[in-house]
């Protein structure tokens, strides 16, 4: 079924709309700050309702990398079809997501083109990992970095 | 993994529309002015269709990349391929078509529920309306690129009480010139 397609036009719609409501209230930094986190919010949302149904059916998880690897392999292959290529940790709460292809940026560009717009389009995402992980029970912070699109690294820091 | 996929579109919608609400309610000129809830429920459904057109404006190329259907003949078989190809491929149902005019120009697409809700909870006194608007742009803006206008409303709806979802759709007239098409 195509609906990944459906997903990453209103993902862009989302954006748009959230930029377009914002930008005429505050001043520039203010208004990113918002913006990014009105979308992140959202994507936490999604996150928690998504791997409610996800882990219905799934044996609890061992610890805390078991949940990291169900993240990166069946999560985020179910929503973008491929799955985290690769995933490292200190072993002390934090994990390194790394995607070289992901899906929400592959239309922009390969290489450095449009990377100011990259945050845009990774605030949702970040919530989304947000989400799951609180609904799992690990409390955790998320961002994300581009330096060459469209391959992001999400950073995740567990904090208790 | 989830079979389908269409859980994260109905979920993100339904955020969405969470959105709307919190940023719309804190508008102070809305609040000034008149009935609020009124035009609340106005800019919500203006703003779904505008953007379901949007939506549309694109799917219709990618759906014609995906589909390898031809040019339609006729109205008839633009609404068989609506509902067996394109409400398939996007939606994972099919639904039926029914109720012609006898001029051939208006036709109802009948689905057993509303596909955007299946999973969305409504928040509080928000019609139901707002999520059809979507799908009604998305029908409006698509067809609009293959150089059809047509009107796209929702006629019965199963998250008011009705049995079914009717969609209903006229024909206009066919769009004679390419004209540029403007993101609202």
């Amino acid at each position: 079924m195509a609906d990944d397609v459906l997903f990453e036009f209103l993902h862009m719609e989302i954006v748009a709309h959230v930029y377009r409501e914002h930008a005429t209230r505050e001043d520039i930094d203010k208004e990113r700050v918002t913006c990014v986190s009105t979308l992140e919010v959202m994507g936490f949302r999604v996150g928690q309702g998504l791997i409610e149904r996800f882990t219905k059916d799934c044996p609890t998880f061992k610890d805390d990398l078991d949940i990291m690897k169900f993240l990166c392999k069946d999560f985020w292959s179910t929503i973008f079809r491929k799955q985290i290529d690769n995933l490292r940790t200190n072993h002390q709460g934090t994990y390194v997501l790394q995607d070289n292809k992901f899906a929400l940026l592959t239309q922009f560009s390969n290489g450095k083109q449009y990377l100011e717009e990259a945050p845009k389009y990774l605030a949702f995402s970040c919530g989304l990992i947000r989400g799951a992980l609180s609904n799992l029970g690990l409390e955790s912070v998320v961002t994300a970095e581009v330096s060459l699109m469209p391959s992001s690294v999400f950073l995740c820091c567990r904090w208790r | 993994p989830l079979k389908h996929n269409s859980e994260l579109f109905t979920l993100t919608y339904g955020a969405l529309v969470t959105q709307l609400c919190k940023d719309y309610e804190n508008d102070e000129e809305v609040n000034k002015q008149l009935d609020k809830i009124l035009l609340f429920r106005i800019s919500l459904l203006f703003f779904h269709f505008s953007r379901g057109y949007n939506i549309g404006v694109r799917l219709i190329e990618d759906f014609l990349a995906r589909s390898s259907v031809g040019r339609c003949h006729d109205f008839r078989e633009t609404a068989d391929v609506i509902a067996k190809v394109a409400f398939k491929m996007y939606l994972g149902i099919t639904p039926s078509v029914t109720n012609w005019s006898p001029a051939g120009d208006e036709f109802s697409l009948i689905l057993e529920s509303n596909p955007l809700v299946d999973f969305v909870e409504l928040p509080d006194n928000h019609s139901n309306l707002v999520y059809s608007s979507l799908l009604c742009g998305v029908l409006r803006g698509a067809l609009e690129m293959v150089q059809m206008a047509v009107d796209v409303r929702f006629a019965q709806d199963t998250l008011r009480g009705d049995n079914v979802t009717e969609i209903r759709m006229k024909f206009i007239k066919r769009i004679e010139e390419n004209l540029p098409v403007g993101d609202e």
